[in-house]
């Protein structure tokens, strides 16, 4: 469904991205690892019209979006969350999605309705889902992290996205958390037969949900395939083993 | 500019931070409609002066709200807003005083006129980072009060437009108790009117889904992107709405001053009305009437003791900056939330 | 003659660009490290011009009791900077930028009206000292010397700043604060110090600077706003933060309103907000700015 061929990012010297080819599935969850700086948010902004790249195209589905305005992309399918949480601080938990859903829509142009009349079952039923239900009229940016997070992928899942690509989910998470977000993912991804692509550095998340795993490390993909096959990786286990993420199997 | 989100906390102050919006919308809307009946009887109960400053104090009020459809809730820090308060006063003025065209032709001629200056104005403002659209609207204001103060020809150059005709209302005789009541008067009393009517279709404007997308694009302009929103677009609407509006306060101020003149356009002006905004609190619809209405009776009140109404404003906006951040209604909704507290204690 | 009247007008446009470069090279300055636009900075222009005309009134008549008045004005208005700056700015520096703003123009009308208490509101002069009293004769021109001495101090203040931001320690952490303020406070410099000391220093050239215009425009009410634009207007086209940015900007600027009376008389005013607009819409850091 999302084919990234070739694609290259530098800034100054620095090669952030450098060739990486990544086909994603549908209906798979796919994961790219990789230590920090390996050139994953680089990667995903290169994805989602944040960055343009040097070199290499995008494809939805056939369709060559590379470069494209993040609000169109936006609108062509793929969703986002976002590493450092990108919420509206100053809405409610409520308004926030159901602004989400308002967008999505088209309501953008109706100059006359009574925002807060609209969508309201619907917003209610997501922030169930995600588990806000009792936060709903709360102001957003005094939101415990773990719940922003939690609104992140309310806001992201709101424009009804085919493919959703989350930027570190479960990142300043504890254990318990962790594996509370996983679950989550895995279940809105089954419920929604949503295509999933993440970026983790934490190997128990990877392993647990991923179907393909890429492995992304200074900019370059040095692994790619099912989970089994990239722990078996020699190259995977020489730029990990020091990192101490992969459990030698 | 923050609205109910967490206020730092006194260590003595045990109470959790209020983190819910105070549903009080339903509560707000009779007195809406009292301070409009009130503010209707002046020209009766008041003397002629108190009408002006009432007029003053309206047109202010929908120049300010105007102004805050950018500020407070587009998060869109405009500099230059009189440009289109000028626009608006001149378009009018030069209709009805060159042309000797209706009030009823030349109100919306304004709003229209500055409302196109905002489309073209905007269009290139929107395209820039926070601190250089602060810079070009300004430039851009500055750019229409050159061309006022020296176009003698169409805008009068610097001896402006005196005298511009009041509108024909002498239908309103018909109206129970304006019989009596003096041209000016009448007027006052229709610019509550058209401002009341502005201000309720601003209302609805901010509260529609357009609204609230305006929002999120204050909060964060990268999120809305990524929810599907073109955000240079509605940023640019804004600019054109709160133009056009400006435009109808602008109009309304030529003719209630009896004439249009180059320093209307000058940027103290643009100055005054965020004051105003900001005094009253840029967070609340209801904030900018409330600072324009403080402001001008605060204005005639120190004149009349000292000339030195520049450095009174100047202490008012520090003590703003410093300890009431929220502004006027800002504070009175911590106030009120403190007494909800102790009530419930 | 053609030629002399061209070169008047030059020269002319020179007196006011370097004039106008004292005052904007320390809004540049301000901004460049602490990223706010002070509007009180042409205020702090006039005190000086004020400081100056009081301390003339003060001092014995003399030849030196110009250049003490000046030095006098501009030291006055820098410890007023400093005062200014750490007990309020300083408050307000993690708020939004909006505020900041709205602090210095409530300096601005605060400032207005201080001067307006101490000197009242008739024109104030100051003559020039008397070794600059006189005029020379160049290229069929009549110039009086303290005009010249104006276009001579412009690029020599540039340079000694130039040298102090380039070839002094002090000069290299102000750089360094420039370019990332957080790294600097990290690394353990001292960053306030830096910020009163900019804060200072612009207030010192704002204060020269108007203590150096009293013998050529009299001292008035609104000298502070009048300024100030055009200093923003210079910044803005040569670049904010940018040393030699304000200071090409500056000649630019003076003379497109030097030739621009003459081309389009009447519109001079225009002009200049003119290429500001188009400055902002076609490269809005300037000439010799970075994007920011």
């Amino acid at each position: 469904m999302l084919e990234v061929s070739g694609i290259s990012k530098s800034f100054g010297g620095f090669r952030a991205v450098s060739d990486v080819n990544l086909t994603v599935e549908t209906r798979q969850i796919t994961a790219v690892i990789g230590p920090n700086g390996a050139g994953k948010s680089t990667l995903f902004n290169l994805i989602t019209g944040h960055l343009r790249p040097d070199a290499g195209t995008v494809r939805l589905d056939g369709h060559d979006i590379t470069g494209a305005p993040p609000f169109r992309i936006c609108r062509m399918g793929i969703g986002r969350s976002f590493q450092r949480t990108n919420i509206f601080p100053q809405l409610t938990v409520f308004e926030n999605v159901q602004a989400a859903f308002l967008v999505h829509h088209g309501h953008g142009r109706d100059f006359w309705s009574r925002a807060d009349t609209l969508y309201r079952d619907e917003t209610a039923a997501l922030l169930a889902s995600v588990g806000l239900a009792d936060e709903e009229d709360t102001i957003a940016g005094t939101l415990a992290y773990g719940h922003q997070k939690q609104l992140e992928l309310g806001l992201a899942l709101a424009s009804d996205p085919a493919v959703l690509l989350l930027d570190e989910p479960t990142a300043g998470m504890s254990a318990s958390e962790t594996r509370e977000t996983i679950r989550l993912l895995a279940r809105i991804a089954a419920e929604r037969a949503l295509t999933l692509l993440f970026t983790e550095h934490d190997m128990e998340v990877v392993f647990s949900i991923a179907q393909k795993i890429a492995v992304l490390h200074q900019g370059r993909i040095i692994a790619e395939g099912r989970p089994e096959e990239v722990r078996g990786d020699a190259e995977v286990r020489r730029v990990y083993l020091g990192h101490g993420l992969v459990h030698a199997s | 500019m923050t609205a109910a989100a967490a206020p730092s906390q006194a260590p003595s102050d045990p109470a959790p931070v209020p983190k819910r919006r105070t549903r009080a919308l339903a509560d707000r809307i009779p007195w809406i409609l009292v301070v409009f009946l009130i503010m209707a009887t002046v020209p009766w109960v008041g003397t002629r002066y108190d009408t002006f400053l009432a007029g003053q104090i309206v047109i202010d009020a929908l120049f300010a709200v105007s102004l805050n459809l950018l500020l407070g809730t587009t998060g869109l820090v405009s500099f230059g807003h009189v440009a289109y308060f000028g626009v608006g006063a001149y378009v009018c003025g030069i209709l009805m005083k060159t042309y000797e065209l209706p009030f009823s032709v030349a109100f919306p001629a304004a709003g229209l006129g500055a409302a196109f200056f905002a489309l073209v104005f905007g269009f290139f403002c929107v395209r820039l980072a926070k601190l250089y659209f602060a810079m070009l609207t300004l430039a851009f204001s500055q750019i229409i009060w050159a061309i006022a103060y020296k176009w003698n020809d169409v805008t009068g150059g610097d001896q402006g437009l005196p005298e511009i005709p009041y509108p024909n209302l002498d239908w309103m005789s018909v109206i129970p108790g304006c019989a009596d009541l003096s041209v000016g008067a009448r007027f006052y009393l229709l610019s509550l009117v058209l401002v009341a009517v502005s201000l309720a279709v601003v209302h609805r404007i901010v509260r529609s889904p357009f609204g609230r997308v305006l929002t999120t694009i204050r909060d964060n302009p990268e999120r809305a992107a990524f929810l599907g929103v073109n955000v240079k677009a509605y940023q640019l609407a804004a600019f054109v709405v709160a133009g056009g509006f400006a435009g109808l306060a602008g109009a309304l101020y030529g003719i209630f001053s009896r004439g249009v003149f180059a320093d209307y356009v000058f940027w103290s002006k643009s100055a005054e009305i965020l004051i105003m905004t900001i005094l009253g609190g840029a967070s609340y619809f209801w904030g900018p009437p409330v600072g324009a209405a403080v402001l001008v009776w605060l204005n005639q009140w120190v004149t009349d003791y000292t000339q030195y109404w520049s450095f009174v404003l100047g202490a008012i906006l520090l003590v703003l900056l410093f300890g009431f951040p929220g502004g006027i209604v800002g504070g009175v909704v911590l106030l009120w939330r403190k007494l909800k507290r102790l009530r419930h204690a | 003659m053609a030629g002399s009247f061209l070169f008047n007008q030059f020269l002319g446009g020179f007196t006011t660009a370097m004039f106008l470069f004292l005052i904007a090279s320390g809004l540049s300055l301000v901004f460049g490290v602490m990223r706010v636009i002070n509007f009180a900075h042409g205020s702090f222009y006039m005190i000086g011009a004020y400081l100056a005309w009081q301390a003339v009134q003060w001092l014995h008549p003399s030849g030196a009791t110009f250049w003490i008045a000046a030095l006098a004005a501009a030291l006055g208005v820098a410890v007023l900077g400093a005062v200014t700056e750490r007990l309020f700015f300083r408050s307000l520096y993690g708020r939004e930028e909006l505020y900041q703003l709205l602090f210095t123009y409530a300096l601005v009308l605060i400032l207005a009206d201080a001067a307006k208490f101490l000197w009242g509101t008739d024109q104030l002069t100051v003559s020039a000292p008397p070794v600059l009293a006189g005029s020379v004769s160049i290229l069929g021109t009549t110039q009086p010397l303290y005009t010249l001495f104006i276009i001579a101090i412009g690029p020599a203040i540039a340079f000694a700043l130039w040298l102090a931001l380039n070839r002094t320690g002090a000069g290299r952490m102000v750089r360094a604060a420039q370019m990332d303020r957080e790294m600097l406070d990290a690394l353990g410099a001292n960053v306030s110090f830096i910020y009163t000391g900019m804060f200072a220093l612009s207030a010192f050239l704002a204060g020269l600077s108007g203590a150096l215009v009293t013998p050529i425009q009299s001292i008035v009410p609104g000298m502070d706003v009048l300024i100030i634009v055009q200093a923003f207007i210079v910044v803005v086209i040569g670049g904010m933060g940018s040393l030699w940015g304000t200071f090409w900007g500056s000649v630019i600027y003076g003379q497109v309103l030097s030739f621009g009376i003459l081309i389009f008389p009447g519109f001079s005013l225009f002009s200049v907000f003119a290429l500001m607009a188009v400055i902002l819409i076609v490269r809005p850091w300037g000439l010799f700015g970075r994007p920011i």
